[in-house]
């Protein structure tokens, strides 16, 4: 299996109110062709920038050190045409709001075609029955009238398969998906998720998947990293998540999170609240919030430190607090109260 | 059993008229036992937040009967004092802290209004009942004196929870409260919920399509889909041995290890 995709010690900083502050710290990761690779984390850890900078869509001003390399090319040193065929062909972008990132005053099959025309220079009427193929795969009933007609008369679900279609219309390498299931009902978001899932293995295309929720990052990813204030915390196998947590932060959440098959008396909840990458304190950024916490973790920033074959964490106190954390989880699985397992 | 705090009956609403009329909710019965917490799930278009609305007197129900205490509410409140007496039975929290505040009034300054337009108090004692509802939710001085740009989103929806609770309702609705939080925010809040319910004795509406966030804050359920009920029951048990299988394909859904989203489409 072939590299596509590799992060290397990204930092992104971004001009506000006349200083820069750093979003992303040195984020290094990697993905093979046809792999998926989930990305967790809470508003602010840099999960939406890792992707822009990936697309090189960051807002202008940005600083940017480190390496992003996608099938041999360095990502930031694309210029001109290079670009233009890096951005039509190499990556495509799902985001979250379909609503907001379709033209509201185009139809659908224009926004459909769009791509094929300028990119592949496909006649009109072949780019059409190219689009209303695609409505059909991605399980759209009726395709030649939804070409016909505007995003506001089609519901959150329809307008994000229209997304979809349009992202792998020029059947890209690389999909990053950023919370594209996030706004949308339950049963829907399985639609959108199987979707997503048929056109990946049929185009063999890789994905970035990001999402906030662990649960849907370890159902569909094969492997999952964790963002906390601009940086990976952990990253490995998406079946390990849940029972052998490899960072504080990662089995903290797995606990925070409520059940649907038990009520606990009360959850365990991690105090305080999500830090950014530029309010990140010396040392450890999620020292503050971590009950593993000690005086060498407010020292220097954890280096990324690899765990056996499984995987990487931050956590420097990690291979001595491995049992407790996994512990911690698996007892949960048991079924054993939340109340007793923080303690 | 005492006589129920809300009573809800044969409650629908339907908006527009002729060929363009659509029923938001239909038919919807349910109680809520003082001190209970009744759960709504559902999915968008379900009518869920139509039913609140109605409840809160947002929205003229177009048939059925509102009892709170065993007193009709159908209709919305005719007078500026019987709109106060009524906010001080049944308050609401909105799903969104960062717009439905306002992002020109200091959070404590949000509380003292709402205390100066229900209850007489003097100065000194609006300030003390502004701390102690701080206290409450878990604000200090520092964030009760700040404008709501400079609160983080959970901070935002315990200023508005605190304003829900400053007239001392008997009822909360809470519409989708929790479902823009973060994780680890959103334990720190259904935390809160439960405290304040057991020192408080208010009772919940809690709106959600979250079914583990309603196993963690509901006794009871009902499950509605497009503007009707679909089941109803106690949340362990309707979770645990879905009956319909509507709600059974809720339940399965949520996303978990080894999920195959695929044999969900197949039950659509």
């Amino acid at each position: 299996m072939s590299t596509l995709l590799e992060v290397d010690a990204l930092t992104v900083r971004l001009p506000v109110k006349g200083e820069l502050r750093t979003v992303l710290r040195d984020v290094s990761l990697s993905l093979d062709e046809g792999k998926t690779l989930g990305m967790v984390g809470e508003s602010g850890s840099g999960k939406s920038m890792t992707a822009r900078a990936i697309a090189r869509l960051l807002p202008s001003g940005a600083t940017v050190a480190g390496h992003v390399q996608f099938a041999g090319a360095n990502v930031f040193e694309l210029r001109g045409e290079a670009l233009r065929r890096y951005r039509a062909n190499g990556v495509s972008v799902i985001f979250q709001d379909a609503r907001a990132n379709i033209n509201p005053v185009r139809r659908i099959g224009d926004f459909l075609t769009e791509a094929l025309r300028t990119n592949d220079g496909l006649p009109a009427k072949k780019a059409e029955q190219r689009a209303i193929a695609l409505l059909a795969e991605v399980g759209i009933s009726d395709p030649e009238r939804r070409l016909r007609q505007y995003p506001h008369e089609l519901s959150g679900g329809l307008l994000q398969r229209v997304m979809i279609a349009a992202a792998v219309t020029v059947r890209p390498r690389l999909i990053l998906a950023d919370e594209p299931t996030t706004a949308l009902d339950v049963t829907t978001q399985a639609e959108v998720m199987s979707i997503l899932r048929r056109m990946q293995q049929n185009y063999g295309m890789a994905m970035l998947f990001i999402t906030h929720d662990l649960e849907l990052a370890s159902a569909v990813c094969d492997e999952t990293i964790v963002m906390y204030a601009g940086m990976v915390v952990e990253r490995q196998a998406s079946n390990n998540l849940h029972t052998e947590p490899l960072h504080p932060y990662t089995a903290a959440l797995v606990q925070a999170r409520p059940e649907i098959d038990r009520r606990s008396v009360r959850l365990p909840a991690i105090p305080g609240h999500p830090t950014s990458a530029y309010e990140a304190p010396e040392g450890c950024a999620f020292a503050p919030r971590c009950r593993f916490a000690q005086d060498q973790c407010r020292v220097a920033a954890p280096p990324l430190l690899q765990i056996d074959q499984r995987g990487v964490t931050r956590c420097v106190r990690m291979p001595e607090i491995r049992n407790q954390l996994r512990a911690s989880t698996m007892l949960l699985a048991e079924g054993i109260s939340r109340e007793e397992v923080a303690r | 059993m005492s006589e129920p705090l809300l009573t809800v009956q044969h409650l629908t609403k339907t908006f527009g008229r002729g060929r363009s009329e659509t029923t938001a909710v239909s038919e919807v019965s349910f109680t809520l036992a003082a001190g209970g917490s009744l759960g709504i799930v559902g999915e968008s278009g379900s009518g869920k937040t139509t039913t609140a609305r109605m409840i809160i007197g947002l929205e003229r129900p177009s048939g059925g009967r509102i009892a709170f205490r065993g007193h009709d509410r159908t209709q919305p409140a005719r007078s500026t004092k019987q709109f106060r007496e009524r906010g001080r039975d049944i308050q609401i929290v909105f799903q969104d802290p960062y717009t439905s505040l306002d992002r020109r009034q200091r959070a404590g300054d949000c509380l003292a209004e709402i205390l100066g337009v229900h209850f007489k108090l003097g100065r000194d004692e609006t300030k003390r009942r502004v701390g102690e509802l701080g206290e409450l939710v878990g604000l200090d001085d520092r964030q009760l004196n700040a404008f709501p740009r400079a609160l983080s989103g959970g901070q935002r929806q315990r200023v508005a929870i605190a304003r829900a609770l400053a007239t001392e309702p008997e009822i909360l609705i809470l519409d989708e409260a929790v479902s823009a939080l973060d994780v680890s925010i959103q334990a720190q809040i259904l935390n809160l919920l439960s405290d304040i319910r057991e020192k408080r004795g208010v009772s919940y509406l809690f709106i959600s399509h979250d079914l583990a966030v309603i196993r963690q804050v509901t006794d009871d359920t009902i499950v509605m889909r497009r503007g009707s009920v679909v089941e109803q029951g106690t949340t362990a048990d309707l979770l645990d041995n879905p009956r319909e299988s509507y709600t059974r394909l809720l339940r399965d859904s949520v996303p978990r290890e080894g999920w195959d989203p695929s044999t969900i489409t197949a039950r659509l």
